[in-house]
């Protein structure tokens, strides 16, 4: 069986790099995308079994994303987490009611989000 | 399954990418208009600081975090229009735009900026935050409220008296649902969903505690089906919108809740409260789930239009390209550059070959000639850097200089993704700053004399790079006054300087770069230019360049920079004297000749003077400077380079010419030390080492 895939939403690249290099060491399968509307295009081409998204991007947020995900045949149940720093609890209110999984804060411990990341979809294959 | 992942080497990748938002961020703060802020402009400034901010809080960069938060908080009431936009804040903000990049110099540099030393620029974003805490209007929802990071200060928030709960029970009627809504007291906060089960999760705020929640649901539901556990998220979310000031005071990360799932509201181990395992025990066990909210009751719908609309900011389009180390690349340029060398050396076996014998072997040895060169230039290209790098930091100069002095500049750049050697570019920034601050310090002309002369009230400032031919080309000009021919002559009368009226133009404005004149102008200020232009043509010079000013009296100046686009390879004339072979930069080489026996004249005590095309310039014999055996002492019989550096003459006696060819330079001084007249070495194609004259040193010498 393949391994699972994992939609990892950043337009910071060092941040996006890192959570990759964390799931990745992790034997997840990652994909990258740099903003919103580049997450929701890979997101409806390919099998993604739990989607990483930042809030704050350019022209296309999480937020969007994420409703943009919710309305889809295939993604209405993918587990998706938000990428937040601390103060954004607005920010969290609002991706709780657009339909977000969860939330994680920066600075993460790589071992706990991988913790999370199990608890949601299991071992990576 | 217990590991640790280390993540610290994306370290160096974030502290790049700071670097460049800060710089993203200045560019955007110089940019906004503060009478009439575009609302994407300021969405910009506020994600380019909450990345920042993101990245700091990654890496445990708290002091950072401080400073971006508190400017993340200010940003976002003023991208909702909360605050009005004031040039106070875009001061402010630009100060604490350079008091972070200080910082992350200093966590670059593993060497943190001593706290206290910020202090001016936050306490300064801390008055400007405490200043619009202006209550929220009126259409603040309830949620908006509880969630609010920003400026809500209500008294009547009294945490100590709230509990927060998450209610699950059956699915009951709506009319009845808000019913138990009103007998809970569930006025300031309340929402639901469905569960995959049918069931109704519940999360209120209230003033009941957990018995007497679960008592008053009794009436509808069973209590053995009602499941009530503390709600993390809500109460988190309502105490750190309580106050703005509270939130600023506190540290901004913390430790406790480092993730969370929205659905289970039993938190995950990492984020209990002793409070709550214990309520836990008491209540339910936890479930773990996964499903969307649904909206239900006075909630608003959420506002996602924030930061949706077009943007200023670039999207990463960085999907293609790497980072890597420069030392990797000057490896790489190091070992073409000895490439170039092999293939020179072999180059010379070669000619000696007869080309009807050997055809196949000359026929591909001219294929890996050039694949060599395109090699060295491919290699080559990859340390160039876009001159924006050197023009992104001049509309901060310009704002300021021109606030200082009254005058009003509008700064132009073109040609800004030319790209330049990185070694030259670190070197340029220097010179043409200098170039920048006299434009607009003696160039351009105060507003009211500008319109007097018919002139419009900002003066135009450009800074333009072009590529032509191996050379780039900067131009810094102005609309100003222009240069003062009659002013500069008397100067230069007065300085003892040999000068006459019917000099053309360009050679009346090459006497600023005189060394000596620039003070002279500065003090009488007429047509300024003056200050240090002696410096700025030493290091252009130093860099193989060369500087030219083209100016009209009441129109403005523009002044020329030409450069090599690269210092590693050097188009250069080897001569001989002796038995050594030395390598003469190209671009200092005028011309060389064989003198006429009676052109010398000896001066008692300094040496010979050479007549070249009716001009006596000073004689350099090459063997004197560095005491070595010349076939030739006489000039008659050997040969005469005439050389010109930052605007001095003199001829070389060499003993006879090589030729001309490209060739690398080897740093000497890195490896050895300095040494006068000596700028650096190469290796020729016998795989001989032949030294670079440094031309302006040999020429202090012969003067």
């Amino acid at each position: 069986m393949n391994a699972k895939s994992i939609l990892v939403v950043d337009d910071s690249r060092s941040l996006r790099q890192m959570v990759c290099y964390i799931l990745n060491v992790s034997g997840y399968h990652v994909i990258e995308a740099v903003d919103g509307m580049d997450g929701w295009e890979k997101a409806i081409a390919q099998k993604v079994d739990l989607v990483f998204t930042d809030q704050n991007m350019p022209q296309y947020d999480g937020l969007w994303l994420i409703n943009a995900l919710r309305n889809s045949e295939s993604h209405r149940k993918t587990p998706i987490l938000m990428l937040t720093t601390e103060s954004s609890d607005e920010m969290k209110s609002m991706g709780r009611r657009a339909g977000a999984t969860g939330w994680i804060v920066k600075p993460f411990d790589p071992d706990r989000m991988v913790d999370l990341v199990k608890k949601l979809i299991g071992e990576p294959s | 399954m217990a590991f640790s992942i280390d993540v610290s080497h994306f370290g160096d990748m974030f502290f790049e990418e700071a670097q460049e938002l800060l710089e993203q961020m200045e560019g955007l703060l110089l940019a906004v208009n503060v009478e009439s802020p575009d609302k994407e402009e300021c969405n910009a400034i506020f994600r380019a600081t909450h990345s920042i901010k993101g990245g700091c809080a990654a890496f445990e960069m708290d002091d950072m975090v401080e400073v971006t938060h508190i400017m993340e908080t200010l940003l976002d009431c003023i991208r909702k229009g909360e605050t009005v936009l004031t040039e106070t804040h875009v001061n402010v903000f630009l100060q604490a735009k350079d008091l972070l990049k200080r910082q992350l110099q200093g966590h670059r540099e593993k060497m943190p900026l001593v706290a206290g030393f910020e202090s001016n620029v936050i306490s300064e974003l801390r008055d400007l935050a405490n200043q619009e805490k202006n209550p929220r209007s009126t259409h603040t929802n309830p949620a908006q409220k509880i969630g609010g990071g920003t400026a809500n200060k209500e008294d009547d928030l009294a945490v100590s008296k709230t509990h927060f709960f998450r209610v699950e029970m059956p699915k009951i009627a709506e009319d009845e649902f808000n019913a138990l809504l009103s007998e809970l007291g569930a006025k300031r906060y309340a929402e639901s969903c469905e569960l995959p089960d049918g069931s109704l999760a519940l999360h209120l705020e209230t003033d009941l505690n957990a018995e007497e929640l679960i008592a008053v649901c009794s009436f509808l539901v069973n209590p053995e089906d009602i499941k009530v556990t503390e709600d993390v998220l809500s109460q988190q979310s309502c105490v750190s919108g309580d106050a703005v000031a509270k939130e600023l005071d506190a540290s901004p990360v913390s430790e406790n809740e480092s993730y969370g799932l929205f659905d289970d509201s039993v938190p995950l181990e990492s984020e209990c409260h002793a409070r709550e395992q214990e309520q836990q025990a008491k209540l339910s066990a936890p479930i773990i789930s996964a499903t969307g909210f649904r909206e239900v009751g006075p909630l608003a719908a959420p506002n996602l239009t924030t930061g949706r609309q077009e943007s200023v900011m670039p999207t990463g389009s960085d999907s293609t390209s790497i980072r890597v180390n420069l030392d990797k690349v000057d490896q790489l340029i190091n070992l073409v550059g000895e490439l170039v060398i092999t293939q020179a050396m072999i180059d010379q076996h070669v000619d000696g070959l007869d080309p009807t014998v050997h055809e196949s072997l000359v026929n591909s040895f001219t294929t890996l000639a050039r694949n060599t060169r395109d090699l060295q230039e491919a290699i080559m290209s990859i340390r160039m850097m876009p001159m924006d790098f050197v023009f992104s930091r001049f509309p901060r100069m310009t704002r300021e200089l021109a606030a200082k002095l009254g005058k009003q500049v509008k700064l132009v750049t073109q040609g800004g993704a030319t790209e330049l050697d990185k070694g030259l570019i670190e070197r340029i920034i220097d010179p043409l700053t200098h170039l920048v601050r006299n434009a607009i310090d003696h160039g351009l002309e105060t507003p009211s004399v500008r319109v007097a002369a018919g002139k419009s009230e900002a003066g135009v400032l450009s800074l333009s790079a072009a590529h032509e031919g191996g050379n780039i080309i900067l131009e810094v000009s102005d609309d100003g006054a222009g240069l003062d021919r009659q002013r500069i002559l008397e100067k230069a009368r007065e300085n003892g300087l040999s000068v006459s009226d019917d000099m053309p133009d360009e050679e009346v404005w090459q006497i600023i770069f005189a060394p000596g004149f620039s003070t002279c102008t500065q003090v009488t200020d007429v047509s300024g230019r003056g200050v240090g232009m002696d410096v700025v043509k030493r290091n252009i010079s130093a860099m193989g360049g060369s500087v030219e000013i083209q100016s009209c009296r009441g129109q403005g100046s523009t002044i020329r920079i030409s450069l090599p686009l690269t210092l590693a390879i050097l188009e250069g004339m080897s001569i001989k004297t002796g038995e050594e072979i030395y390598v003469l930069p190209l671009a200092a080489v005028i011309e060389s000749l064989k003198p006429a026996s009676d052109s010398t004249r000896g001066i008692t005590g300094k040496g010979k003077l050479i007549r070249v095309r009716e001009e006596y310039l000073p004689l350099i014999p090459l063997h004197q400077v560095f005491g070595i055996q010349a076939r030739f002492t006489d000039p008659k019989d050997g040969i005469v380079v005439v050389l010109e550096a930052e605007g001095k003459k003199a001829a070389l006696l060499v003993d006879s010419l090589v030729g001309q060819q490209q060739v690398v330079v080897k740093n000497i001084e890195s490896n050895y030390r300095k040494i006068s007249g000596i700028s650096g070495a190469t290796i020729l194609g016998d795989g001989n080492v032949s030294l670079i004259l440094d031309i302006p040193s040999l020429l202090r010498m012969g003067n």
